[in-house]
C-alpha cells in the first residue's frame, strides 16, 4: 500500500513538474508576453473549471464508497442516539443538495461565460425579487432544522430525575478514567480531590464519614444494564478532560472544580452489537488490516485480533498521552449486571 | 509627512518629498503601501513556517512513530531518532493553529489589505495616523518575534491547542508546554493584540474622516467596507482576549483562582478555588468566534471586487451585500457558545446559541447566490485572482454547508472536536480566507511593486492547491463522523480505528503536494517583484482610484490633486459607455442616471 501510494505521489510531481515546462514553453513561444488572461487563457482555464467540478463530484463519490459506511450515522447504541442520526441524516440531504446545486451552478457558469474579446457583459445590478427570494429560502429550511435541533437537544439535555437513572461517576485524570458506581442507594457519596489519601488508596478523595459513599464501588471498566436509563455524573482532579462515547452519541466535558452531567439509555447490549452484520464486516476488514501490520502491533505489545467494544474516550486536548486515554464500555442483561456488580468491592473496603 | 495629509481632498498643495534614507523608507516607514508590504512579508514568512509545521504533523499522523529525516532535521532533541515525540505535536498542531489564524489569517490579510487598499479606494494621501500604522506593524514583528523565540525554549513551545484553555495550559506539571513556552504565547498575544486595536482604530478613523469628496459610503468598494467592518469586530473583541490572557497570567504567576479550582496533579493538591475554567472558554470564545469573522470578512471584501472587476460586470446586489456584512458582523458576536455546547455550561443557553448560529447562515447564504449571480452572463476574465475568488466561493459553500450541522446543539454532541470539526473550519476559513489572501495578492501585486506576476504559474497554483485542497480536508468530514478525534498523536491505540489509516495516509499525501506547490507560488512572487513584466497603470480595467494613482508610488498617492468621485465602484459594462468600464473618478454623463443600487 504505501509503496503504491510512493509511486503515486512521485508520479503526481513529475506530472505536475512536466506540466510546468511544456507551460513555460508554450509562454516563451506566445507572441505577447502579457500577465493579463487572453480568449486562449479564458478557455482553458473554462474548460478546467468543469473538470474541477467533475473532480468535486468524483471525490464526494470516492468518500462516500469508502468511507461511507458512517458508523456514527446508523448502529446507534442508545434511544436517543436514534433521534440524532434521524436529524444528522436529514441536514446531510439538505447540505448534500444544496452542495450539488450550488457547485454546479458555480463552475457552469465559470465555464459558460468565459470571457472574449469584444463581448458585453449584462449589466445586472440588482433584482430584489431574487434577494428576498434566496433570503427567505434558507430562513424556512434553517427555521425547520432549528425547531427539529431544539427540541432533540431539550430531550436529551433536560435530565428527568423520576426515570429512576443509576448514577454514575465518571472519573477524569491524566491520562485515564475510573468509574463510581452509587450502589444499592443510588446515590454518590460527596467527594472532593482534597479528600484524596493515596496512601489509603482514596484516590477519587471520597468522603469517608459520608453514609451515602459506604455502598459505593469503583471500577476501571463500565458496565450498564440495557434499557435503563444511566446518568453519568462527570468530574477532572486536572485538566480539562472529555467523556466521549461515540456509539451512544453522548458527550460531555469534565470540568475541574464542578461536577458536569449527561444521561442516556443503551439499547444494544455489547454481545447483541457484536452480531450486527455491519460490525461483524468492520470487524474482519479491521483484523484483515491488522494482519497485514502484525510484527509492528506485537512489538507495541497490543493484541493482534480486535474484537468490538463499546469504549469511552478523552476529546478534550489533556496533555502527552491525550491520544490514549481509554475505557471499555459493557452493555450487559440486567442479570449480568447484578452479578457483576455483586462482585465488586465496595469503596470502604478497598481502602488500605 | 503628516504635512502631506489632506483630509478634505479637494485643496490642491503640493506633495511634499522628504529626503528619505534607506530606514525611513524601508524600515521605520509611515507611508501605508510599504506598510502593507511589511506586512505581507511578514505574513508570508509566518505562513510558510505554520504550513511547514501542519506537513510534520501530518506526516507522524499518516505514519505514526515512524522515524523520518525531516523531523530529524527540524526538530533535533524532541524527535529523537527521528521519531516525534508526543508533546512536540501538540506543540505543532498548536502553534500552527496560533500562527495561521492570527499571524498569517489576520495581521498578514488584513493588515496588508488594510493598510494598501483603504487609503487608495477611498482617496485619501494616507492613513489618518502614519506614525500609529508605523507602531503597530513593529509590535506586529515584535510578537511574530517572541512567538518564534517560544519554538526553542528549553521544555518546548506552547502545547495546549490554540485555544489554550487552563488548567492544561495554566500548570507547567500538566505539561511541558505550559511553562516558559506558554508565558511567551501569551506574551506575544498581548503584543500582537495591542497592534491590532492600533491598526483598527486607524481603519476605522481613516475610513470615516479622509474619504475624498464624493465617496459616500453607499458608493465605497466593498473591501473597503469589509476591511472597515473588520476593523470594528476586532475593536470589539480583541480586549475580551487579552482580559483573558491577563487574568491567564495573574493564575499562573501570582497565584490567583480565575479560572482554576479544586486540583490534584502529581500527588498534590493545589490551592486553586473557585475558579471555572469555563469562564476561560467563555472569554476566549468571545473573541474566538468573531475572529473567524475578522479573517473571513476581508477576504469576503477582496473576492466581490475582484469577481465584479473580472466579471467585467457590477457585484450583484451592492446593498444586499453589505446588509450581510453588518448582519454577519453583528450576529458573529452572539454566537460564541456554540464552540462550547458540551462543555458543561447550562443546556438552555445551548438553546439560545443554537438558535443565533443558524441565523448566521442567512446572510452567508445571500452572498455565496449573489456571488454566482454576479459571474452569471458574465464575461469572465480568467486571471490567476479570479480562479482563487471563483475558489473562495467553492470552498465557501462547501466549508460553510457543515455549518448547520456543527451550529446545531444536538447534532454537535457527536460530532464536536473531530475530524468534521477540523474539515469544516479549514474549508470555511482557513482555505477560503487564504484563497482571498491569494486573489487579494495577484490582483494588487501591480499596485504593490509596479510589476505583474507571471500568470501561468499563477494557473499551476491554483489548479494544484485547488485539487489538494479538497484532498486533504473532503475525506476529513467522513473521518470525523466515524469518530475520530482531534488532536491525537497517532490512532493506533484504537483498534476501532484502524480502517481510516488509509484515508490519512491519502489526505497526507495531498497535503504534502499542496505544500509544495505553495513553492511555484513562492517563486512567481519573489522573481516578479524584481523582475516581472512591468505593469501598466490599471491592468485590470477596473473602476476604483487605487488604479488612478502612478504606478511608481509616491508619497500622498496622487501626485496632483485627490480625483473626486461622481459613481459607486461597480460601473461595469454600463449601457451608454463604450468601454465595458466607467472609473468612479468619471463624472456622469448628461442624462446618465447613477443607478439607484
Amino acid at each position: 500500500m504505501t509503496a503504491l501510494l510512493t509511486i503515486i505521489f512521485v508520479l503526481f510531481v513529475a506530472i505536475a513538474i512536466w506540466q510546468m515546462v511544456k507551460i513555460f514553453d508554450l509562454a516563451q513561444v506566445g507572441k505577447s508576453n502579457s500577465q493579463i488572461a487572453t480568449d486562449e487563457d479564458n478557455k482553458i482555464n473554462g474548460y478546467l473549471m468543469i473538470a474541477f467540478m467533475v473532480f468535486i463530484y468524483v471525490i464526494t463519490f470516492l468518500s462516500l464508497y469508502y468511507l461511507g459506511d458512517l458508523p456514527l450515522m446508523s448502529n446507534s447504541a442508545s434511544e436517543h442516539g436514534e433521534e440524532i442520526d434521524n436529524l444528522m441524516w436529514i441536514s446531510m440531504i439538505v447540505i448534500f443538495l444544496v452542495q450539488t446545486i450550488t457547485q454546479f451552478l458555480l463552475h457552469y457558469f465559470a465555464y459558460k461565460y468565459k470571457g472574449e474579446k469584444g463581448r458585453k457583459a449584462l449589466f445586472y445590478a440588482d433584482n430584489n425579487t431574487l434577494e428576498f427570494i434566496w433570503t427567505i429560502i434558507p430562513v424556512i429550511v434553517l427555521a425547520g432544522l432549528i425547531i427539529y435541533g431544539l427540541f432533540t437537544w431539550n430531550d436529551i439535555m433536560n435530565i428527568d430525575e423520576d426515570e429512576d437513572p443509576l448514577v454514575i461517576e465518571l472519573y477524569a485524570q491524566q491520562f485515564s478514567w475510573k468509574a463510581r458506581y452509587s450502589g444499592g442507594d443510588n446515590v454518590l457519596g460527596k467527594a472532593n480531590v482534597r479528600l484524596i489519601d493515596i496512601d489509603r488508596a482514596n484516590v477519587l478523595g471520597v468522603d469517608e464519614n459520608d453514609p451515602n459513599a459506604q455502598d459505593d464501588f469503583i471500577t476501571s471498566e463500565i458496565h450498564l444494564p440495557v434499557g435503563r436509563k444511566v446518568l453519568f455524573k462527570m468530574r477532572s482532579q486536572d485538566v480539562l478532560h472529555s467523556a466521549y462515547m461515540p456509539h451512544f452519541r453522548a458527550q460531555m466535558n469534565c470540568v475541574p472544580g464542578m461536577v458536569t452531567q449527561f444521561a442516556f439509555t443503551p439499547t444494544v447490549t455489547t454481545a447483541e452489537m457484536r452480531q450486527r452484520p455491519e460490525i461483524v464486516e468492520k470487524v474482519k476488514n479491521i483484523n484483515e488490516l491488522r494482519r497485514e501490520r502484525q510484527a509492528e502491533i506485537e512489538e507495541a505489545g497490543q493484541e493482534l485480533l480486535y474484537e468490538f467494544d463499546y469504549i469511552l474516550l478523552c476529546n478534550k486536548i489533556c496533555g502527552k498521552s491525550h491520544y490514549n486515554m481509554q475505557m471499555n464500555i459493557i452493555v450487559e442483561t440486567q442479570e449480568e449486571f447484578d452479578a457483576w456488580a455483586k462482585e465488586q468491592t465496595t469503596f470502604p473496603n478497598s481502602l488500605n | 509627512m503628516s504635512a502631506t495629509l489632506d483630509t478634505h481632498g479637494h485643496d490642491d498643495h503640493d506633495v511634499h518629498h522628504h529626503k528619505e534614507t534607506f530606514v525611513t523608507k524601508y524600515i521605520f516607514s509611515q507611508d501605508h503601501k510599504m506598510i502593507a508590504k511589511q506586512y505581507l512579508i511578514t505574513g508570508t514568512i509566518m505562513g510558510v513556517i505554520g504550513v511547514l509545521m501542519s506537513i510534520m504533523f501530518r506526516i507522524q499522523i499518516a505514519w505514526p512513530e515512524k522515524p523520518n529525516i525531516l523531523f530529524e532535521a527540524l526538530l533535533g532533541k524532541w524527535a529523537p531518532d527521528g521519531v516525534m515525540d508526543a508533546d512536540v505535536y501538540l506543540a505543532l498542531v498548536t502553534i500552527h493553529g496560533t500562527i495561521m489564524v492570527f499571524f498569517v489569517l489576520t495581521a498578514g490579510l488584513s493588515g496588508t489589505f488594510s493598510n494598501l487598499l483603504i487609503p487608495l479606494q477611498i482617496g485619501a494621501r494616507d492613513m489618518a495616523s502614519g506614525f500609529l500604522n508605523m507602531v503597530s506593524y513593529w509590535l506586529f514583528f515584535i510578537s511574530s518575534f517572541i512567538m518564534l523565540c517560544s519554538l526553542f525554549v528549553e521544555a518546548g513551545p506552547a502545547a495546549a491547542g490554540w485555544t489554550i484553555y487552563p488548567p492544561l495550559s495554566a500548570l507547567p506539571m500538566a505539561q511541558g508546554g505550559s511553562g516558559m513556552g506558554m508565558t511567551l504565547w501569551l506574551i506575544s498575544m498581548a503584543i500582537f493584540i495591542a497592534q491590532s486595536l492600533l491598526g483598527s482604530l486607524n481603519y476605522i478613523v481613516t475610513v470615516i474622516n479622509l474619504r475624498t469628496k464624493g465617496m459616500s459610503m453607499t458608493r465605497l468598494p466593498l473591501t473597503v467596507w469589509a476591511l472597515f467592518v473588520t476593523a470594528i469586530i476586532g475593536l470589539v473583541s480583541f480586549p475580551v482576549l487579552l482580559s483573558a490572557a491577563l487574568l491567564l497570567i495573574m493564575d499562573r504567576s501570582f497565584g490567583t483562582s480565575f479560572f482554576l479550582s479544586d486540583i490534584f496533579i502529581q500527588g498534590e493538591v493545589l490551592h486553586y478555588q473557585g475558579g471555572s475554567p469555563v469562564l476561560f472558554e467563555h472569554l476566549f470564545w468571545f473573541l474566538g468566534h468573531p475572529e473567524v469573522y475578522i479573517v473571513i470578512l476581508p477576504a469576503m471584501g477582496l473576492v466581490s471586487e475582484i469577481m465584479a472587476t473580472n466579471s467585467r460586470k457590477p457585484i450583484f446586489g451592492y446593498r444586499a451585500m453589505i446588509a450581510s456584512i453588518l448582519a454577519i458582523a453583528f450576529l458573529s458576536t452572539i454566537v460564541w457558545g456554540h464552540h462550547m455546547f458540551v462543555s458543561g455550561m447550562n443546556p438552555f443557553l445551548g438553546s439560545v446559541f443554537t438558535f443565533t448560529t443558524l441565523l448566521i447562515a442567512i446572510p452567508s447564504a445571500v452572498k455565496a447566490f449573489n456571488w454566482i449571480t454576479t459571474i452569471w452572463k458574465g464575461n469572465l476574465q480568467m486571471n490567476p485572482a479570479m480562479l482563487f475568488s471563483i475558489g473562495f466561493v467553492s470552498t465557501f459553500i462547501t466549508g460553510g454547508l457543515t455549518g448547520i450541522i456543527l451550529g446545531d446543539s444536538a447534532l454537535d454532541i457527536n460530532v464536536h472536536d473531530t475530524y468534521f470539526v477540523i474539515a469544516h473550519f479549514h474549508l470555511v476559513m482557513g482555505i477560503s480566507a487564504i484563497y482571498g489572501m491569494f486573489a487579494g495578492i495577484y490582483h494588487w501585486f501591480p499596485k504593490m511593486y509596479g510589476r505583474m506576476m507571471n500568470k501561468n504559474l499563477g494557473y499551476i497554483h491554483f489548479w494544484i492547491t485547488a485539487i489538494c485542497a479538497y484532498g486533504v480536508f473532503f475525506p476529513m468530514h467522513f473521518i470525523g463522523m466515524a469518530g475520530l478525534p482531534r488532536r491525537y498523536y497517532t490512532n493506533s491505540a484504537f483498534p476501532l480505528f484502524d480502517d481510516l489509516a488509509n484515508a490519512n495516509v491519502i489526505i497526507t499525501i495531498f497535503a504534502i503536494i499542496g505544500g509544495l506547490v505553495q513553492i511555484v507560488y513562492l517563486y512567481n512572487f519573489f522573481v516578479s517583484m524584481f523582475y516581472g513584466k512591468k505593469a501598466e497603470q490599471n491592468p485590470w480595467k477596473s473602476t476604483t482610484l487605487e488604479w488612478t494613482t502612478p504606478v511608481e508610488h509616491i508619497h500622498g498617492n496622487w501626485p496632483g490633486a485627490i480625483p473626486h468621485v461622481y459613481r459607486w465602484s461597480y460601473d461595469y459594462s454600463k449601457p451608454g459607455h463604450d468601454d465595458d468600464f466607467v472609473p468612479q473618478n468619471v463624472p456622469l454623463k448628461e442624462g446618465e442616471e447613477e443607478l439607484q443600487h
